[in-house]
């Protein structure tokens, strides 16, 4: 069974002008243990999908349709009272930077126990005797010295370490990680990715892994979920959406990406970019780019169907669409 | 002298020279702080020793992380700082000077890094392009402004009615194509380009770097490439200067470099990058961090970081050495002992 369970997702921000639909039926589930990464471009509404599952959409963001669930209990309406609950103690966050994340004012070892104890029923030795090890286990070292010291001695590399101990100290079931290693450089990133896919499982955490870089995806996740729009344009197993991706703006973007094995005259671009919330295209909002457009694009949006070992909202995979495309590019 | 680029039997003169190029910045607390509460003057050393030449048309990037001081690099290779030591050319002539007289001046350029800060949203694009002309005085009627403008918009990929339009209706990746038109209303054929599509999405920045990629080819430009991604730079580059803590450590053509990293820096990068082809890889992440530039560690900067660092390491600053067509600032490459027999 699935820890984390999201199905219809429908997030909206009333605005003057009109509701703005930022995400529109987002479904996916992440299983214990299991690494989810969920990639799209800047605007595809996978921070969006973060913050509506830890219940800290910015208002005016409301969920309007959907629901999320987790080990099968409904999480989308919990008095904020109760969301505070499970928040920190069964689903951890990890943000992309970890100054705004730690509090300059407290030193890294304050954060921790208080955090612990906020959750767990620990005395004050016992608190501070796990934070140390947390510390430890997150890769830093000295860590006993390093407790009573404040977040700006730290180097950046560091202060991510810190924010994952946080993170995971309460031992939730499941963690968002919204762009971790983003601002970091690439070697630091190379860690932090390797302790993340440590810890989880080691800890049997669920991880659901926001990045907009695919290398780290193809490197962390077991499963990815491709956003495009405010929709999950593709999802399965990591292998096959890198290999062999099913909708057409999964392949575009994997072509996009320069490698560094070898170099080639031109890449392969998307024309246009991807259109704001508000003015989506009817139909599939991808066919106004898409190479592989068709008469049924134009007017109805699919939803998630199986093509091949994963899934792909693309008319392309419905066996009824298949005689109208061999019309059309006959 | 560690010429990078400039291959023996070939007399160009190179479009940008740089020789033992040096910036320092002064980081101490300000005087009265120092009087009363003590402490030394401090500087840091963004750029040490850096030299290179760019020959026409051509593409030297620069990569390193942050702090390694390739912008510090980038904004003295078109006069924005003036260097601390060393000397930087344009076509032979020093950069100060070169700067100095409009016909140079306008044969350099720059695109930055972040296409929502760099362009003025009070501003028509039109207006936005069409400024550097004013400036240099080219095309002196409106109407031959205007005509221009229009060929820059569409040599980007844009409409010329899109010159009619303010910033914040473009996307980042058409920002970017405005900023690059600006660019090169002047004619120049030596641009700077600091992290031109760090701030884009994949698909964008693949239109951005086709788009610079085809109008050097048309244009015949020169440019100074800088990047944190290696694989963007392996895209683009001709010439390559791997960059830590202010020093080039490796450099020589892109392509051997990549086939074959010597410094361990370098091989350190490549291996840390997740790719595409990785799925599931496992690997063991290099540990430690860039040290501060305030207080290097003595010798070889790299060597706290190091597999291959040892005694002389530790202490002696290294030269550079040639190996094939690249040279690299390692001693244990010099010695010949980076390779396991």
């Amino acid at each position: 069974m699935s820890l984390l369970e999201v199905s219809g997702l429908v997030v909206e921000f009333p605005t003057r002008r009109g509701v703005l639909r930022a995400l529109d039926g987002v479904s996916l589930s992440i299983a214990p243990g299991e690494v989810l990464g969920v990639v799209g471009e800047s605007g595809a509404g996978k921070s969006l999908t973060g913050a509506a599952v830890i219940g800290l959409l910015e208002p005016p963001g409301r969920i309007a349709a959907g629901e999320i669930r987790l080990a099968g209990e409904r999480i989308d309406r919990l008095r904020p009272a109760k969301m505070r609950a499970i928040r920190g103690r069964r689903i951890g966050a990890i943000f992309q930077d970890p100054l705004t994340t730690l509090d300059p004012l407290y030193t890294v070892g304050r954060q921790l126990t208080e955090t612990m104890q906020a959750h767990l029923r620990l005395t004050d030795s016992e608190a501070r005797a796990r934070a140390i090890g947390w510390l430890q286990e997150v890769g830093i070292p000295a860590a006993a010295d390093r407790l009573d010291a404040y977040p700006h001695e730290f180097s950046g590399g560091m202060r991510q370490r810190v924010v994952i101990a946080l993170a995971l100290c309460a031992e939730p079931q499941l963690v968002i990680a919204d762009e971790p290693t983003t601002a970091l450089d690439v070697s630091i990133q190379a860690q932090i990715i390797a302790l993340l896919r440590r810890l989880a499982s080691g800890h049997g955490t669920a991880v659901m892994l926001i990045t907009h870089d695919m290398g780290v995806i193809a490197e962390t996740a077991d499963r990815v979920a491709v956003m495009y729009a405010g929709r999950v344009a593709e999802v399965g197993p990591v292998r096959e959406v890198v290999h062999h991706p099913a909708h057409p703006y999964t392949d575009g973007l994997m072509a996009s990406i320069p490698s560094l094995e070898h170099r080639s005259v031109r890449l392969r671009q998307i024309d246009g970019s991807m259109p704001r919330p508000g003015a989506l295209p009817p139909g599939c909002p991808f066919n106004p780019r898409c190479p592989k457009v068709f008469a049924r694009c134009l007017t109805e949006q699919p939803d998630l169907l199986p093509a091949g070992a994963t899934q792909a909202a693309c008319w392309l995979h419905d066996p009824r669409s298949v005689a109208q495309t061999q019309a059309l590019h006959a | 002298m560690p010429d990078v680029a400039v291959q023996p039997g070939v007399a160009e003169v190179p479009v940008l020279e740089a020789r033992d190029l040096g910036r320092t910045y002064d980081v101490s607390r300000p005087w009265l702080q120092r009087v009363l509460s003590g402490g030394q003057r401090r500087t840091l050393r963004a750029v040490d020793g850096v030299s290179f030449a760019l020959p026409k048309g051509k593409t030297l990037a620069l990569v390193g992380e942050s702090g390694c001081g390739k912008t510090t690099v980038a904004r003295m290779s078109v006069g924005l700082l003036p260097p601390s030591a060393g000397e930087i050319h344009f076509e032979g002539e020093p950069i100060a000077v070169a700067r100095a007289r409009p016909g140079l001046r306008q044969r350099m350029n720059m695109i930055f890094q972040d296409p929502y800060a760099s362009l003025n949203p009070r501003w028509r694009v039109r207006d936005i392009i069409a400024e550097p002309m004013r400036a240099f005085g080219i095309a002196s009627t409106a109407a031959e402004r205007r005509a221009r403008v229009d060929a820059l918009l569409l040599q980007v990929g844009l409409s010329p009615k899109d010159g009619e339009k303010y910033p914040h209706a473009f996307s980042g990746g058409q920002r970017q194509r405005v900023s690059i038109a600006r660019a090169l209303a002047s004619g120049p054929d030596f641009l700077v380009c600091d992290e031109p599509t760090s701030a884009l999405d994949v698909s964008v920045q693949a239109q951005i770097l086709n788009l610079m990629r085809g109008l050097q080819d048309r244009l015949g430009l020169t440019y100074l490439f800088i990047s944190h991604n290696l694989a963007v730079v392996r895209h683009m580059a001709d010439l390559l200067g791997v960059m830590y803590l202010g020093r080039i450590v490796e450099s020589g053509p892109s392509e051997a470099i990549f086939a074959d990293p010597r410094h361990p820096y370098t091989r350190m990068l490549m291996d840390a990058v997740p790719d595409l082809e990785a799925v599931g890889r496992a690997r063991t992440p290099v540990g430690g961090e860039v040290p501060s530039p305030i207080n290097p560690p003595p010798g070889c900067t790299f060597h706290p970081r190091c597999p291959l660092a040892n005694d002389r390491c530790r202490v002696e600053k290294p030269g550079h050495t040639a190996a094939g067509d690249v040279l690299v600032a390692c001693h244990a490459v010099e010695e010949g002992r980076d390779r396991p027999r």
